[in-house]
């Protein structure tokens, strides 16, 4: 069957990876020893129903050449495997742990091989079916609360401290229910991670919460209004909804730099998340760069799935964007007829105490009462708007953000093919030339390029559809969530609107028989 | 642009004023309006019984400035000097509206057509509201003359109800609008002066009372207006808020292809109909709260005024007093300095009489009591108290209409329409399920008898006319 979930890589963190210039990344495990191919486990959500193998890109290389790849791919990866990386070391360990086979293996192998027969193991067939039961519609057994901010240390130096609870009943993890401290670094050091190992891949990683540089400040200095709680709380539910969103994930789940974060009491402290460093510099050139090459890179799109979906997500990002600036007006505005409201029912009050006639003095200050607790409405209102909808929108805008540039990652891997396969032909032309020529020795050193750029050429076709692959499934995983997470806002946004009115109706009902005994 | 406003016939029992002690033989309303350039023209319509008429029912056509030119004509009469004259209407001020719809003209390509068309009617409708209002102020003014027993009597009265043709009062040129800007510097300066004099002493408790009252009132119902015009301005934006919010969810609603499609157009409606709401709280705080605040800001001046007459009047008596005295010590100009006196007596005596009830002498007036000079009527209705009732009265009506109209926005709103929520969860759990089969359903009455389905119609227009209807009976103040 084509059509498939990736059976979630425990450990494998970049499973293409064939860049031999990145270094020092989670690679394949002791997973190459059972690296037969899957039996496909059937997908009950049923996310990919187009058929992946027959709709990548490229042609098909032969069969053969096929096992030789294999041969090579593994060849390549015993040799990664020796380089050292801590966090393997409890990978290795946890062996009669399920799911542990690579994904890129199998998947890579599983379209073209499915006659092929394989041994499984057994330890996979086990595996499978634990993959199975995770897989169905996306229900992970995991719930995350990100709670009790609190402020660590003085002055500039100073942080907050947030605690990630876990509730789980997963083996993977070693208890059900256990929480540890976390600072906002840690949260984005989490989250670049996760997208060097997988945002190339093609898995949609969810963005992390914005650094606002103002309003950390207000907070380090330590300035005790309602604007900086204000700004804290809106980060923690920022950074429970990321984690939220992370680990509904069913590859990322499986990631052990996540089960690092919510497990270990201590983290190493994530450095290269500061704006200013090394690394963040970096980081800026590179998006630059990626910049300069999106529009000098002119990709002959062969499947309209992908063209159309680009489309779709660019005219989405445009109308959230929209949308969500209409949102912020609405939020500001409600705030403001809060303030408006609750100054009125002051100066209600006022003029009911200087008002002689008793009934309606009475009256003018339940009226300003009223006022006072209409004032309030507005204000939780004002907050269920910002929290449910503006905050909803902008996590999408980032979250489509983040697609378009796995998107972009596909581009990219198809320019590499490209440049492979033109390698190559420049290859087999000074091949020939040297053929001509008559230089023995340059034939074989031509002859050796060959099959260097052969493989390369290959590699890159399957990095290629691999990635295309993922895409397909990535992009229905994150529809689904998409309508459900938009449904569950709504109908959350319509009760609070709902009850909002049912409380002015409580209050108008409350004041009028007051109005009526004004003699 | 020009406008007609017609009356409707609906208006006609609400626009009786319960002062009017069935007192039929004067009655005034304005039959019809019309906006003009820069220019309202009202039609004044009389019907009348009383002898000075030469017809029983006539109209004239008055504009703004006349209205002012009554006013003033009362102002200065020196008769009236005990009576609170009914506050002058303000002026039609469309300025701001014409501003936006300027502006809203001008054209913003990020706004869509339909919500252009929207704003465009909201604009409309924002001025056909400022419109109907101006008309309703200047009924009331007339109203409350042709109600007071004495006022109704005045000549120029008669001549602005009467005289066919224009006026010809012209609007205070600058000189004149800088004149009365110092007079008013003045006024206040010397009540400031009177009050502080160690030698005035109020001789009578209830009108030290209600200085004191009123001065403290005065300043907080300016208060209590100016931010019930913030609160209702708030209710504006967020009702215009809510115009680029449905526009944009139709236009996500339309693009999506799965289920959330039908979420999304219905959240638009919804959010459509929010603004509606919104917009129509926003009148109502507007009329029931904002403007009787307004209007009584503007009569507790006129309140305040009257006691500054009689302060005025009192600081001359005492000063006669003074100099009479003076006058006999020298024994020269006696005669003089005595008719002043009297008349400086007479007029303070007069004046609170008409302000107060029932106590021509208060307990520590002087002791000549002389006989009110024919002329100056006897008032029998208690100007400040007359006040005080009125103002209790209208502040219930509109109270009461204010927490009623609350209500009823309230309950139709259609958050609180439990079948349009049924509809969601129902399309949440149930994708393929048609929503036009659970809306029609949704007879789920709700906890109010008056919880409509989010589709009727009538829900929507049920708002619209008595809407319009409800802004014209503005004469309980």
């Amino acid at each position: 069957m084509a059509a498939e979930r990736e059976p979630p890589p425990l450990g494998v963190g970049k499973p293409t990876d064939f860049e031999e210039l990145e270094d020092g990344e989670d690679l394949f495990t002791s997973t190459v020893s059972t690296l037969e191919s899957s039996p496909s486990s059937p997908d009950p959500a049923s996310l990919i129903t187009e058929d992946i193998s027959t709709n990548s890109n490229g042609p098909k290389p032969a069969e053969v050449v096929l096992d030789d790849d294999r041969e090579d791919l593994f060849a390549e990866a015993t040799e990664e495997v020796s380089l050292d990386s801590p966090e393997r070391e409890p990978i290795l360990s946890s062996e009669p742990s399920p799911a542990v086979t690579p994904v890129t293996p199998t998947t890579l192998i599983a379209p073209r091989i499915e006659s092929k027969s394989m041994s499984a193991p057994v330890i996979f067939d086990r595996s499978r079916e634990e993959i199975e039961e995770e897989a169905n519609g996306d229900v992970f057994d995991i719930e995350i609360g990100v709670s009790d901010p609190e402020k660590v240390g003085d002055g500039m130096n100073a942080y907050m401290a947030y605690r990630v609870t876990t509730k789980t009943s997963l083996s993977m993890f070693s208890k059900s229910e256990f929480s540890v401290k976390r600072r906002f670094s840690d949260f984005l050091g989490l989250h670049s991670k996760l997208a060097s190992k997988y945002l190339h891949v093609g898995y949609i990683v969810p963005p992390a919460p914005e650094k606002s540089i103002v309003g950390m400040t207000k907070v380090k200095v330590g300035k005790e209004d309602s604007s900086s709680t204000e700004f804290v709380e809106k980060r923690r539910a920022a950074l429970e909804r990321y984690l939220q969103r992370t680990v509904k994930h069913p590859t990322l789940l499986q990631d052990p730099d996540l089960r690092q974060f919510l497990e270990s009491s201590e983290l190493p402290r994530a450095v290269n998340t500061q704006a200013l460093s090394g690394a963040g510099i970096l980081r800026m050139v590179n998006k630059a760069a990626d910049a300069v090459n999106k529009m000098t890179i002119k990709m002959n799109e062969s499947d309209a799935w992908f063209e159309e979906k680009q489309q779709q997500f660019e005219n989405l990002d445009q109308q959230l964007r929209k949308l969500h600036a209409s949102v912020e007006a609405l939020v500001c505005h409600r705030k403001e007829l809060s303030a408006n409201t609750a100054a009125f029912a002051k100066s209600a009050a006022m003029l009911g105490n200087s008002e002689d006639h008793t009934a309606l003095s009475r009256a003018l200050s339940q009226l300003a009462e009223v006022e006072e607790k209409i004032d309030q409405l507005h204000q939780e209102q004002a907050f269920a708007d910002f929290y449910m909808f503006s905050e909803l929108l902008s996590d999408y805008i980032r979250l489509i953000a983040a697609v378009k540039g796995v998107f972009d990652h596909r581009m990219k891997c198809w320019q590499k093919w490209e440049d492979a396969q033109i390698t190559l032909l420049k290859k087999r032309e000074t091949e020939a030339k040297m053929m001509v020529a008559n230089k023995p020795d340059k034939i074989q050193q031509a002859k050796n390029e060959i099959r260097e750029w052969e493989a390369k050429v290959q590699q890159g076709e399957r990095d290629f559809e691999q990635i295309s692959k993922t895409i397909r499934k990535e992009v229905g995983r994150f529809e689904k969530q998409r309508v459900k997470d938009f449904k569950t806002v709504i109908i959350k946004y319509l009760e609070s609107l709902v009850q909002t009115q049912q409380q002015l109706i409580k209050y108008w009902e409350a004041f009028l028989p007051e109005a009526k005994a004004i003699a | 642009m020009e406008e007609h406003l017609e009356a409707g016939k609906e208006s006609k029992p609400s626009s009786m004023s319960p002062d009017l002690q069935g007192d039929s033989s004067l009655q005034v309303e304005i039959s019809d309006a019309v906006s003009e350039r820069d220019k309202v023209k009202f039609t004044v319509q009389t019907k009348s019984c009383v002898p000075h008429f030469a017809r029983t029912e006539f109209s004239v056509v008055r504009h703004h400035e006349e209205f002012i030119w009554l006013h003033n004509a009362y102002v200065e009469n020196e008769e009236y000097a005990g009576l609170i004259i009914p506050p002058a209407p303000p002026r039609p001020d469309f300025e701001a509206s014409r501003e936006k719809l300027q502006k809203l003209g001008e054209g913003d390509s990020s706004i869509t057509r339909e919500e252009l068309a929207k704003m465009k009617e909201e604009l409309e409708a924002e001025y056909l509201a400022i419109f109907k209002k101006t008309v309703a102020m200047h009924e009331v003014f007339l109203q409350r003359l042709a109600a007071h027993p004495t006022l109704r009597r005045d000549h120029n009265f008669f001549v602005f109800l009467e005289y066919g043709q224009d006026l010809s009062v012209r609007g205070k040129n600058r000189k004149e609008l800088l004149g009365g800007f110092l007079r008013n510097i003045v006024k206040s300066a010397d009540e400031a002066l009177i009050t502080g004099m160690s030698g005035l002493k109020e001789v009578d408790d209830f009108f030290e009372h209600e200085r004191t009252f009123l001065l403290e009132y005065h300043t907080r119902i300016r208060d209590a207006c100016l931010r019930a015009d913030r609160v209702m301005h708030s209710h504006k934006c967020l009702a215009d808020d809510y115009i680029p919010i449905s526009a944009a969810l139709s236009s996500l609603g339309t693009q999506e292809v799965n289920q959330l499609k039908t979420s999304f157009l219905k959240l638009a409606e919804l959010f459509e109909r929010l603004r509606k709401l919104e917009g129509r709280v926003a009148s109502d705080e507007d009329l029931k709260l904002s403007d009787m605040l307004r209007y009584y800001l503007r009569d507790s001046q006129a309140a305040k005024d009257l006691l500054y007459r009689r302060l005025r009047a009192l600081a001359d008596y005492e000063n006669a007093n003074k100099t009479l005295d003076k006058a006999r010590t020298r024994n020269r100009e006696v005669r003089t300095a005595e008719s002043h006196q009297q008349l400086c007596c007479q007029r303070f005596e007069r004046l609170s009489d008409s302000a107060k009830q029932g106590k021509p002498h208060g307990p520590g007036a002087p002791a000549t009591a002389l006989l009110t000079l024919p002329g100056s009527p006897f008032l029998s209705s208690p100007e400040l108290m007359d006040f005080r009732s009125r103002r209790v009265s209208s502040f219930r009506k509109n109270l009461i209409e204010l927490a009623e109209l609350e209500l009823k926005h309230a309950k139709v709103s259609p958050p609180a329409s439990p079948s349009l929520l049924a509809a969601f969860l129902a399309s949440h759990r149930w994708a393929s399920r048609p929503l036009s089969s659970v809306l029609a359903h949704g007879g789920c009455g709700g906890a109010r008898g008056e919880v409509r389905l989010p589709g009727a119609a009538p829900a929507v227009q049920d708002h619209s006319s008595p809407f319009w209807i409800r802004t014209i009976p503005f004469c309980h103040w």
